[in-house]
């Protein structure tokens, strides 16, 4: 078994099956678990926070008389959530749900999804404002380091190669038959890894923080752009909302491939850095 | 050489991973920990604000980005009788006290603050909820009231007293000075080319266009200038801060 490492490309490509290579910069894993942490935070007390008014509006303005794109509420005893004209029956989980002591609550999300579990903006607010700068500053030191020691160039940007449509088919197919990378390939990323690291790391999680700003009355009068970069604060406030669904949906196809390609390896290698490659088959 | 460097990097290792360890496990079993925490946000949000644009104005709109309907919300008929009484004579005789630390306290009749020179502004108004709406407001700038007080230089803040009161809590409000002297913040007496209705705050309320709705004090009654916000009601500095633990500083 050879001790190995990433940063050395001759190393990486003489690798093998059951090597143990360093995979994970200490940025990294440090910056994946504060951000486990925060964005536990920030989706669940950011869901309470939109419980107070779970409207969603395109625009400068929008209020209780104008339209709203996305509703989540309650009529006649029950729950939906309401989507431009399609209305979803949703008693039980949105809109209308039973406590942990039994009581109906018409709210739109229900207690163990917010941050706290009882309705309370102003401590939602607190959890998701402060911790806001965790996830902020946090994105700018990984960047930073990121380009410093060229991890974005060099690990996360795909190649020319990789960008040709056969690869990137083919790398699909071997993903829906659920076949891994196993030996040398599994050393680096592969380009669906990529897309879906750089999404998150260029669009989602700026696109969060930026939406999030745009919200700020004083920030609006700081940066006026941002405000026409995102058309309004109240179509700022619908693409935060859509954003962290995006973030959502990374999460749980992430989880899925952590589980699919070996959890102990995985979570092992996010906190010592060590990852072994899986063993070539035939 | 080689086992420096190890050194070095598990040191670090083992630090950023306690840290994040530490602070989870705090957050979770010490209540007063969390608190400590919690009350960071709205420290770093004011202070970052105040340096990044003290005067920064806000954004104006045009009439055709009015909000068709500006909906009320707070109290929106304030119950006391001497409010009712001056409702029924339209607030001829409303008057606006201004003292504290001033070196000229003084009172304000409504014909003395239309007297003076007026601004209007299409501004945007956002509720801590969520929803926003766009109106047009006209009033005299707080600045041009505080000039003829004069403030003495140990006023910090100013309180905003209000008529209404939920349960015999009278509603206030308080501001910093940044806040009171910056050009767009105003009492305003109009409201879209019309007289400011009760709904809405009749016959004056503060519009302080850089932070949200709470803030926006209506029914006002008297402005004090104080030093300190920690004797005034809850001591927080306004009715929802004392109630239910809205932050102070609402620019965010």
């Amino acid at each position: 078994m050879n001790r190995t490492d990433t940063l050395d490309q001759s190393a990486t490509t003489t690798a093998r099956g059951g090597d143990v290579i360093d995979r994970h910069r200490l940025s990294t894993r440090l910056w994946h678990w504060t951000n486990v942490i925060t964005l536990v935070i920030m989706l669940m007390s950011g869901l309470m926070i939109f419980n107070a008014h779970p409207r969603l509006y395109w625009g400068k303005f929008g209020a209780n008389a104008d339209y709203a794109w996305l509703q989540i509420g309650a009529e006649n005893e029950q729950g939906y959530l309401r989507i431009g004209n399609l209305t979803v029956a949703t008693t039980g989980v949105l809109g209308r749900w039973t406590d942990q002591g039994g009581t109906v609550r018409n709210r739109a999300f229900p207690y163990w999804a917010t941050l706290p579990q009882g309705y309370n903006l102003a401590l939602a607010r607190r959890w998701h404002l402060t911790f806001a700068w965790v996830f902020s500053l946090g994105l700018l030191a990984y960047l930073g380091r990121s380009l410093w020691n060229r991890h974005l160039q060099r690990d996360l940007l795909p190649t020319t190669d990789e960008l040709k449509p056969g690869h990137i088919w083919s790398d699909i197919k071997h993903h829906a038959q659920l076949k891994f990378p196993t030996g040398a390939a599994a050393a680096r990323y592969n380009i669906l890894q990529k897309f879906a690291y750089l999404s998150v790391l260029i669009i989602l999680i700026p696109g969060m923080i930026l939406t999030g700003m745009t919200m700020s009355p004083n920030l609006n009068a700081s940066f006026f752009w941002l405000l026409d970069l995102f058309g309004g604060r109240q179509s700022a406030r619908s693409l935060h909302f859509i954003f962290a669904t995006g973030l959502v949906l990374f999460i749980v196809v992430h989880l899925l491939m952590v589980i699919l390609a070996g959890p102990l390896n995985e979570v092992r290698s996010m906190f010592t850095g060590r990852f072994r490659l899986p063993e070539e088959k035939e | 050489m080689m086992s420096t460097l190890i050194t070095r990097r598990s040191l670090l290792t083992g630090l950023g991973f306690t840290i994040i360890g530490g602070t989870t496990a705090g957050l979770i079993v010490s209540p007063t920990f969390r608190d400590l925490v919690l009350a960071t946000g709205e420290q770093l949000s004011y202070r970052t604000h105040r340096l990044i644009g003290r005067n920064a104005l806000a954004p104006e709109f045009t009439e055709a980005q009015m909000s068709p309907v500006f909906r009320t919300n707070g109290n929106t008929m304030p119950a006391s009788a001497v409010y009712q009484q001056q409702m029924a004579t339209s607030f001829a005789n409303w008057t606006l006290q201004v003292d504290g630390l001033v070196t000229t306290p003084g009172n304000f009749s409504m014909a003395a603050l239309k007297a003076m020179p007026a601004r209007t502004q299409i501004t945007r108004h956002d509720c801590v909820e969520g929803w926003s709406a766009i109106g047009k407001w006209t009033g005299v700038p707080l600045a041009a009231l505080l000039s003829q007080v004069a403030l003495l230089p140990t006023a910090r803040f100013l309180v905003l007293h209000c008529a209404d009161d939920f349960d015999g809590q009278p509603y206030y409000e308080s501001i910093d000075l940044v806040d009171a002297f910056h050009p767009q913040t105003i009492l305003a007496y109009g409201m879209n080319d019309e007289t400011l209705t009760v709904g809405h705050g009749a016959p004056l309320r503060l519009r302080v266009e850089r932070q949200l709705g709470y803030k926006q004090a209506k029914y006002v009654m008297r402005i004090e200038a104080v030093a300190s916000l920690a004797g005034i009601q809850g001591g927080k500095g306004g009715f929802w801060e004392d109630q239910i633990g809205y932050d102070w500083y609402a620019g965010i």
